[in-house]
C-alpha cells in the first residue's frame, strides 16, 4: 500500500496532539514587561500622600536595591496583597509606592485601613510610570536594583508563597 | 429588600474596580490638527488593549486604553513618527501590544508557513495533472 495515503491522517493526529497539549496548558494571561533588564526611563511623581515625598526615577539609583509597588485604592487584589507587602518591610525591604489613577482622599483611607509599606509614593494620574516601564494591571510589583535597572517583575498580588522570592531577588539585586 | 441590596451589590461589583478619575486630557479629545489626528486613529486602532485583550485602544473605554490613547496623540502631536510610537509601545509590551506584527525570531512561521502551504498545494497540482495528461 501506497505509504503517502497515511499523510493526512498522520497530519491531522498530529494537529489533535498539539490542540490536546495546548488545551492543558494552564491558560497565561500575563503580558510581561520587555523592560526586565532596562533601566527605569525618566518620570517624577508628585507626592500621593501627605507627609511622604513624591516618587522620581532619580531616587532609585543611589546603590540600594527596592521593590516598585504599582497598585491603587480602587484595586481589590492590592488589598489581597497588603498583608503580604507589609510583612517585606518588616523583613527590610524597601517598598516604593506608585499610585495608579487615584485621589489623595482615597489613597489615605486606603493607607489608614490597610497599612503603609511605602518610604514614598507617587500619584500616576495618566498611569505614565505604568505605560513606561511595561506594566499593564495593578497591582503588580517590580525589582529595581542599585543602579536603577529593572531586575524581576511579579504580576498580579503577592501571595504568601511569593515573599521568599521577592526577598531573593532583593538580594540577587543587591549583589 | 434584602434581594434589593444583593441586587446592588452585584450591580455595583464591577464598578468598584474601576478608578474614579477623570479620563486623561487626549483620551476621547482629539488633536486639533487634522492629519495629525488621522494619523493617531490609524495607529491606535492597530494597537491592543492591554487590559481588554480582543480590542483596540480605539475601541476600548478601559481607563488604561484611555491613557494609552494620551499617549499616542501627545506623541504624534509632538512631532512623532506613528512607527515610532508603536516602537515605544513594542519596547515595553513586546508583539503583544501591537495588531500589526513585525516578522521577527518569534513570529516568523507565521509569515512562512502561508508561503509553505502554496508551495505544496503547487506541487501536489503539478504532479497530478502532469499525470492526468
Amino acid at each position: 500500500m501506497n505509504w503517502r495515503l497515511w499523510l493526512p491522517l498522520t497530519a491531522f493526529v498530529a494537529f489533535l496532539a498539539i490542540a490536546a497539549y495546548s488545551m492543558s496548558q494552564p491558560k497565561d494571561d500575563f503580558v510581561r514587561s520587555e523592560m526586565v533588564g532596562e533601566p527605569l526611563p525618566y518620570f517624577s511623581l508628585p507626592p500621593a500622600a501627605e507627609g511622604q515625598p513624591g516618587v522620581s526615577s532619580t531616587d532609585f539609583a543611589d546603590g540600594k536595591p527596592r521593590l516598585l509597588n504599582i497598585w491603587a485604592s480602587w484595586c481589590l487584589p492590592c488589598i489581597a496583597e497588603a498583608p503580604q507587602l507589609a510583612e517585606l518591610e518588616r523583613q527590610g525591604a524597601e517598598i516604593v509606592g506608585v499610585a495608579i489613577r487615584d485621589k489623595p482622599e482615597d489613597i489615605a483611607a486606603f493607607l489608614a485601613e490597610h497599612g503603609n509599606p511605602y518610604t514614598s509614593i507617587g500619584r500616576d494620574d495618566l498611569s505614565e510610570v505604568q505605560l513606561g516601564i511595561g506594566s499593564s494591571g495593578v497591582p503588580e510589583t517590580f525589582v529595581i536594583d542599585g543602579k536603577g535597572v529593572i531586575t524581576y517583575q511579579h504580576i498580579g498580588d503577592i501571595r504568601e508563597s511569593d515573599v521568599p522570592l521577592l526577598l531573593e531577588q532583593l538580594r540577587e539585586a543587591g549583589a | 429588600m434584602r434581594r434589593a441590596v444583593l441586587l446592588a451589590v452585584l450591580m455595583g461589583a464591577p464598578l468598584a474596580a474601576q478608578d474614579a478619575m477623570p479620563p486623561a486630557p487626549y483620551a476621547y479629545r482629539q488633536l486639533d490638527d487634522a492629519a495629525q489626528e488621522a494619523e493617531a486613529q490609524d495607529l491606535m486602532e492597530t494597537l491592543r488593549c492591554l487590559k481588554c485583550q480582543s480590542q483596540s485602544i480605539a475601541d476600548s473605554d478601559a481607563p488604561m486604553a484611555g491613557d494609552m490613547r494620551h499617549q499616542v496623540r501627545i506623541r504624534i502631536a509632538a512631532g512623532e513618527d506613528p512607527a515610532e510610537v508603536r516602537g515605544w509601545l513594542m519596547d515595553r509590551y513586546g508583539d503583544y501590544v501591537s495588531y500589526s506584527p513585525a516578522m521577527n525570531v518569534r513570529t516568523w512561521p507565521l509569515f512562512a508557513v502561508p508561503g509553505v502551504l502554496i508551495l505544496i498545494a503547487a506541487a501536489v497540482l503539478f504532479r497530478r495533472f502532469r499525470r492526468a495528461r
